[in-house]
């Protein structure tokens, strides 16, 4: 009942929430959603499954890419095309999963190879001029929600929060089934896993299809909010750590800790723009790294898992 | 009928040959003991039939189905489970969700496991425990959660890799009585153990590796007072003048 509650009145808050800050706050929360997505899709692999991923930029990028080319070339509408993107990640998932998982890579080999495949990416747009090279590929401005093209942040705002709720309801249906118990196991121990009988390759490329092609949704959302794609942007390595980042300090494995992360990281990062962006130049980055480093000295676990712990001691210090 | 068949199985690591033309059989309803000293090829004949390593010459047959090139969740499936030497819970697990995995390979639902999962945990008697995380449980414990993960997966053959091993002669005890009840199921067992109280109580016929090769076979009471095992375990040889240390 609580919980019902409690869940009401954020929902209800959030909801009117666009209509009442200033558009500085309503692009902070877009943000935050947007990367609290992405975090949550990265969360399945990274943080269930176990096997961290540094090249989710890649699965962004195809699905960046594929519904811009679809809507420039083709005129084919974004809201279409950001399945066709999220299929390819899939797809791409599956080829960089088979030569990770088939041949037995684990930890840091499984690592560079994502990383090596995001590289790889990022050369070939550079090099194929439909993607713009290193131009960048522009997108033009014709308000028109067929087009996923709107006036003002707030369509973007309620795109964004329901980008999010979707990812985490898939993530809370994922903790409740069989899948997700498999990905929990594998990543505890991936022996005993198989020894009980779980499939560990099948299951753990489920875990990185399903990652990358929720994945490439949030890049399709990213490349008609900012109508600009350039492959130093979207496809290096700076970006694919943008995405675990947000999962890493809310708590791996949980689904509160993208959420959590992600406005943490978000209000870290204004505060140090605010205070000190007009100081030196670089120094608000400098202040935004102290403070990170910071968090996860003393939050090792993760913002979410170590705000539950400390309640749960709080409350059984309390004779009831 | 035999369940389970080695057929002149052989494994090689580097210069070392682990274990060297190995053939048994596993009738149906049989506790069999696998014995001998330490390195002597016991866990590496484990690794070959539960599918974690590939026998570099030989067969393995289960229920007359060649097991070769099939991983080890394949082999699960079919209704032959092992455990690990070093039990190996999920840490971050409660009990209950650490049987529940194995008992998922039963059944495709969570709320059907979390059944199974709690017949098994009350018939492993680890009930009272049943919220407690991997890592907060006791050598016991671990010992007996190694073999209510494996039963939960409803096998017809368990492998047992030293489940006795590191407990007190009391919990040896209660381990043996758990055993035993399991066996009553109608589940076949392959047991590799070095607590002697528990193989001599346990099998109905017990089999000697030693430098990876069968030495001996037989029923328990024999195999113990067969010279050649003896040797083995003491290192007798022909001048007796390896045995003891001072």
């Amino acid at each position: 009942m609580v919980r019902i509650g409690v869940g009401t009145v954020v929902g209800l808050i959030l909801l009117a929430l666009p209509f009442w800050v200033s558009s500085t706050w309503q692009n902070l929360l877009i943000t935050v959603f947007y990367y609290a997505f992405l975090g949550q899709a990265w969360n399945i692999l990274g943080g269930y499954a176990g096997q961290l991923s540094l090249g989710h930029a890649a699965f962004f990028a195809i699905g960046a890419y594929t519904s811009a080319v679809l809507a420039v070339h083709y005129a084919v509408s974004p809201w279409l095309g950001m399945f066709v993107g999220a299929v390819l990640a899939a797809l791409l998932s599956l080829g960089i999963g088979y030569l990770g998982f088939r041949f037995g890579l684990r930890g840091f080999y499984f690592i560079l190879l994502t990383l090596a495949a995001a590289e790889i990416c990022r050369l070939v747009a550079l090099h194929v001029p439909i993607l713009g090279g290193y131009t960048g590929l522009f997108i033009n401005f014709t308000p028109n929600p067929w087009q996923f093209q709107f006036k003002g942040k707030i369509p973007y705002y309620f795109i964004a929060l329901g980008f999010l709720v979707f990812a985490s309801a898939v993530v809370w249906l994922l903790e409740r089934s069989k899948l997700g118990t498999y990905l929990v196991a594998i990543r505890e121990d991936e022996d005993a896993s198989e020894a009980l009988g779980v499939d560990t390759f099948r299951y753990k490329m489920m875990a990185y299809a399903l990652s990358a092609a929720l994945t490439a949704l949030g890049g399709t959302f990213y490349a008609y909010f900012q109508y600009y794609l350039q492959p130093n942007t979207v496809l290096n390595l700076n970006h694919s750590v943008d995405i675990m980042i947000r999962p890493i300090v809310g708590g791996m494995g949980t689904i509160l800790g993208p959420i959590l992360g992600s406005l943490l990281l978000e209000l870290l990062g204004e505060f140090s723009r605010t205070y000190f962006a007009g100081a030196t130049a670089g120094l608000s980055v400098v202040i935004y790294g102290v403070l990170l480093i910071i968090v996860v000295l003393f939050l090792p676990r993760g913002v979410y898992p170590t705000l539950v712990h400390r309640f749960r001691r709080l409350m059984r210090g309390r004779p009831t | 009928m035999s369940l389970l068949r080695v057929t002149g199985v052989s494994k090689v690591f580097g210069g070392l040959r682990a274990v060297h033309r190995v053939s048994f059989d596993l009738p149906e309803g049989e506790i069999l003991g696998l014995i001998g000293p330490n390195g002597a090829g016991k866990t590496t004949v484990f690794n070959v039939v539960s599918g974690f390593m590939r026998p570099d010459e030989g067969t393995v047959t289960y229920r007359g189905e060649s097991l070769a090139g099939l991983r080890p969740h394949a082999i699960c499936r079919r209704g032959m489970v092992r455990t690990f030497q070093i039990a190996r819970p999920f840490l971050r697990l409660t009990l209950l969700e650490n049987v529940v995995v194995g008992a998922l390979e039963r059944v495709a639902h969570r709320r059907e496991a979390l059944g199974i999962a709690e017949k098994i945990l009350d018939l492993t008697g680890l009930t009272e425990k049943a919220g407690q995380p991997g890592h907060a449980l006791t050598l016991p414990d671990r010992k007996r959660l190694e073999l209510a993960r494996a039963l939960a997966t409803g096998p017809r053959v368990l492998l047992l890799d030293e489940v006795m091993a590191g407990l007190t002669p009391t919990e040896t005890s209660r381990l043996i009585e758990l055993v035993r009840a399991i066996h009553g199921r109608g589940i076949s067992i392959l047991l590799i153990e070095h607590v002697m109280k528990a193989v001599m109580a346990l099998s109905q016929r017990v089999l000697v590796l030693n430098y990876g090769e069968l030495i001996a076979g037989g029923r328990p009471e024999d195999v113990v007072r067969d010279p050649r095992v003896i040797e083995a375990y003491l290192g007798v040889d022909s001048t007796g003048a390896e045995a003891g240390g001072d």
